[in-house]
């Protein structure tokens, strides 16, 4: 069952070709990854599903509804949300007040939002910090922020971007078993990473974005041998050096 | 409404004519807009967008008051023996202070234009406008060049003023008049183009005057401000400006 | 700890309720009666402004354009239509929140934030100002004068105190209204626009339709202020009632005691009114003096309390 049809999409920046036919099915209850050097055109993408950039061609499905177009508060209420890149905490609020924004989408009671928006902290790990401003986190903070905020919109599908950036292997590892537990509560799980060992262990299928085209999609181990996805990582020709030493080797 | 005072003063105490206090005024004037912004605006606004606009007004107020108690509200105004001067311009005749208004507006533009261009300052100015942390990177003091930018922005003012002052009165509240005047000439002839500048204050100043003509003395102020929110609109970019809001 | 700061809030409201309720015993002149009037005024247009500027954090430098609608609409339907005043300030709220609603919808529509969202609101304060000096109808250059009629039906008052209670009633109002913002989910949401509109939509909240509100709501309680100016001194000409005297008015009680708070503009208003006391008894009565004052207080507070006078009290907790 799809949760996320991706059809033909293509995106021009006055003479930058950002995303170009771009085709991707991310299934319900999978973790799907997206991964591809800088500046393959990633979050681009992901603005444009998650509403905040209209595609120049091509169809959004979610759920087996058009959401092409629509904006992108309206595409968050029907499930779909997205953390940013660069995280975008509610500087002067506290991480409960910041959850609980993310709470009042399904929740209108204000006291009840702050009290669910703790039950989120505590999923996260976060339940030590709720009453601290969010500017005075660090980074792994402000993404589990990121991350919990999202989550408190009871998401059917969540857009990752980048999460793991900046985190120690540790934080790395404790996140990856917050993502698991994630998608084993139900919800899909789409996310773009650099960070290869979340990637390798997370994922049940990855798409590879390269110059805004997709040139490989397949299980983590495949896509890890695939020739064309070393090269567009490690440049021209590095498929073949790799397997001349392997040879030697 | 500074500068028009100083002008005024200059004139009625020591006798300068208004011209010639150009050449007193704008260095004056130049310095003090860059003390201002290096060690009084910057540092309350710590540099946030919002702050500035904030810190501006209270500068804006304190100023305007500062005027409203030295001098009341007296109306004043100069009398210089050329104010009257009609020229020829073959169509029409116009005042001769207007005309010096016009040819120095075009100069100074003009010099504008070159500094931008050809000079080290200029391009600093225009590196700081299109990537602060990059020209802090090359070695650009943007604190110094966000002042310099500042300084000639009031330069600029005191010089109007002098060429103002023939034909205009000088009271507290003369400087609020231009505020939106100013904004909506940046903003119709798009944010760093001179030439838009220059475009948008002609095209402004045939608006002022028709309307007056068509909508009468009272009704008449209203053309620019209908143009300023109606630019911000439908056309944020102006008409020869490379960036939007 | 989130439930202590809460009753305390609480706590001070009353407490400063039973404080100006019993105020009034204590006055014996008409001078300080007048003081403690105004300074409540300045506290309803303040919190007016506070709504839009401090909890939504849209600054703007035209307040002026709905206060000026409320005072005129209503003394327009009273004077040229002899409809009675307090069916025509229930008309004039109608109409600041309109007024409101078009400045909101056009403005935010269309993308406009930060300067260049102070400038147009300052742009259709002008515009209003001109079009009523111009206008026959709404006086022309003479302003707008209502009839001394006094009665409670006509909403003028013969004994002064009774303009005290009035005004006293529409603070408590923005008051609990403030208080709702802060704990409401509507005010959450206007909250989290301030702090990162795109942050926001990303949360399924439709920043235009919030912040549309807010300046609705906003320009209603400027209305409801410029209607109490129109009763209490029954004149306002284009000047007093869009020009930018007032606008500059709406935004100091705010900033100066602390923006986006329920009490700052309360407390701004009272320092205000103070410090205008203090400077006329040290200076003199020379006009200019007091909005000198502001100013540099205000350059004070940009200063050094960001967060204006309330921030004295929060940085305790």
């Amino acid at each position: 069952m799809a949760v996320l049809e991706v059809e033909g999409v293509s995106k021009r920046f006055g003479g930058l070709l950002a995303v170009s036919e771009v085709a991707l099915r991310v299934d319900s209850g999978r973790i799907t990854a997206l991964i591809g050097p800088n500046g393959a055109g990633k979050t681009t993408l992901f603005a444009i599903i998650a509403g905040f950039i209209p595609p120049d061609r091509g169809v959004v499905r979610f759920d087996g509804r058009d959401i092409t177009g629509m904006p992108a508060h309206g595409i968050c209420r029907l499930g779909l949300v997205r953390t940013f890149q660069i995280v975008r905490p509610f500087a002067g609020l506290t991480v409960r007040a910041n959850i609980a924004v993310g709470m009042h989408l399904r929740e209108p009671v204000r006291r009840r939002a702050l009290e669910r928006a703790e039950l989120i902290a505590r999923q996260v790990g976060m339940e030590a910090m709720l009453d601290t401003p969010a500017q005075g986190l660090t980074t792994a903070g402000r993404k589990r922020l990121e991350l919990a905020r999202a989550l408190a919109t009871q998401p059917k599908l969540l857009l990752l971007d980048e999460v793991m950036a900046g985190l120690v292997p540790a934080e790395v590892g404790e996140l990856v078993a917050m993502i698991r537990g994630i998608r084993d509560s139900g919800v899909t799980v789409l996310l773009i990473e650099h960070v290869m060992q979340a990637v390798m262990s997370l994922s049940d299928d990855v798409y590879v974005l390269n110059n805004g085209r997709i040139i490989a999609h397949g299980a983590p181990n495949e896509i890890a041998a695939n020739g064309e996805v070393i090269e567009a990582y490690l440049g021209h020709g590095a498929a073949g050096r790799i397997e001349a030493r392997s040879a030697d080797a | 409404m500074m500068a028009l005072y100083a002008g005024y003063f200059l004139f009625s105490l020591f006798g300068v004519d208004p011209y010639v206090a150009i050449l007193i005024l704008g260095p004056l004037f130049f310095c003090l807009g860059y003390a201002l912004q290096r060690f009084v605006i910057a540092p309350i606004s710590f540099g946030k967008e919002q702050n500035v606009l904030l810190v501006t007004l209270a500068l804006s107020i304190i100023l305007d008051n500062l005027a409203l108690f030295l001098w009341t509200s007296t109306t004043r105004s100069i009398d210089v023996s050329y104010a009257e001067n009609l020229v020829d311009v073959g169509v029409t005749m116009v005042a001769l202070p207007r005309l010096v208004a016009l040819g120095a507006a075009i100069v100074i533009g003009l010099l504008f234009w070159l500094l931008m261009t050809w000079t080290d300052l200029g391009k600093a100015i225009r590196a700081v406008a299109r990537e602060r942390q990059g020209a802090r990177i090359v070695g650009i003091s943007v604190d110094h060049i966000f002042a310099m930018s500042f300084g000639i922005g009031t330069a600029c003012v005191a010089i109007a003023a002098c060429l103002l002052l023939p034909t205009f009165y000088v009271t507290p509240q003369v400087g609020n008049a231009f505020i939106l005047i100013a904004f909506t000439t940046v903003v119709l002839g798009g944010m760093g183009s001179f030439i838009g500048a220059l475009v948008a204050g002609l095209l402004l100043g045939i608006v002022e005057a028709l309307s007056g003509i068509l909508l009468g003395e009272s009704l008449g102020q209203i053309g620019i401000f209908l143009i300023f929110i109606l630019v911000l609109l439908f056309r944020p970019t102006g008409l020869f400006g490379q960036r939007a809001l | 700890m989130k439930r202590r700061g809460f009753d305390a809030q609480l706590l001070v409201l009353l407490a400063l309720g039973l404080f100006f309720l019993a105020l009034p015993q204590f006055i014996h002149s008409s001078f300080w009666l007048g003081f403690w009037t105004m300074a409540l005024f300045f506290a309803l247009l303040g919190q007016s402004w506070n709504v839009l500027g401090g909890f939504g954090g849209q600054i703007s430098f035209g307040h002026a354009v709905f206060f000026g609608t409320g005072a005129y609409m209503s003394a327009v339907l009273q004077v040229k239509f002899g409809i009675d005043a307090w069916t025509s300030a229930a008309v004039a709220v109608g109409a600041g929140a309109l007024v409101g609603a078009f400045i909101g919808a056009v403005s935010f529509r269309y993308g406009l934030r930060g300067s260049y969202f102070a400038l147009v609101t300052l742009a259709f304060a002008e515009v209003f100002r001109v079009l009523v000096n111009a206008w026959d109808f709404t006086g022309a250059g003479f302003g707008m004068l209502i009839a001394l009629k006094p009665g409670a039906a006509n909403l003028q008052f013969v004994d002064r105190v009774w303009f005290y209670y009035l005004i006293l009633a529409l603070v408590a109002i923005t008051l609990a209204i403030a208080w709702w913002i802060e704990h409401s989910r509507f005010g959450a949401y206007l909250i989290a626009v301030r702090e990162d509109e795109d942050a926001a939509q990303a949360l399924g909240i439709n920043c235009f339709r919030v912040k549309l509100a807010a300046i609705t709501l906003s320009a209603a309680l400027a209305a409801l202020a410029g209607i109490f100016y129109m009763q209490y001194f029954l004149f306002v000409d284009s000047h007093i009632a869009y020009g930018p005297a007032m606008s500059i008015n709406a935004l100091l009680a705010p900033m100066i005691g602390g923006m986006g708070t329920v009490l700052g503009p309360l407390i701004g208003a009272v320092a205000l009114g103070g410090l205008s006391e203090f400077t006329s008894a040290a200076i003199g009565k020379t006009p200019g003096v007091n909005l000198l004052a502001y100013g540099i207080l205000l350059l004070i507070i940009l200063r050094f309390l960001p967060n204006g006078l309330m921030g004295l009290f929060r940085g305790r907790a």
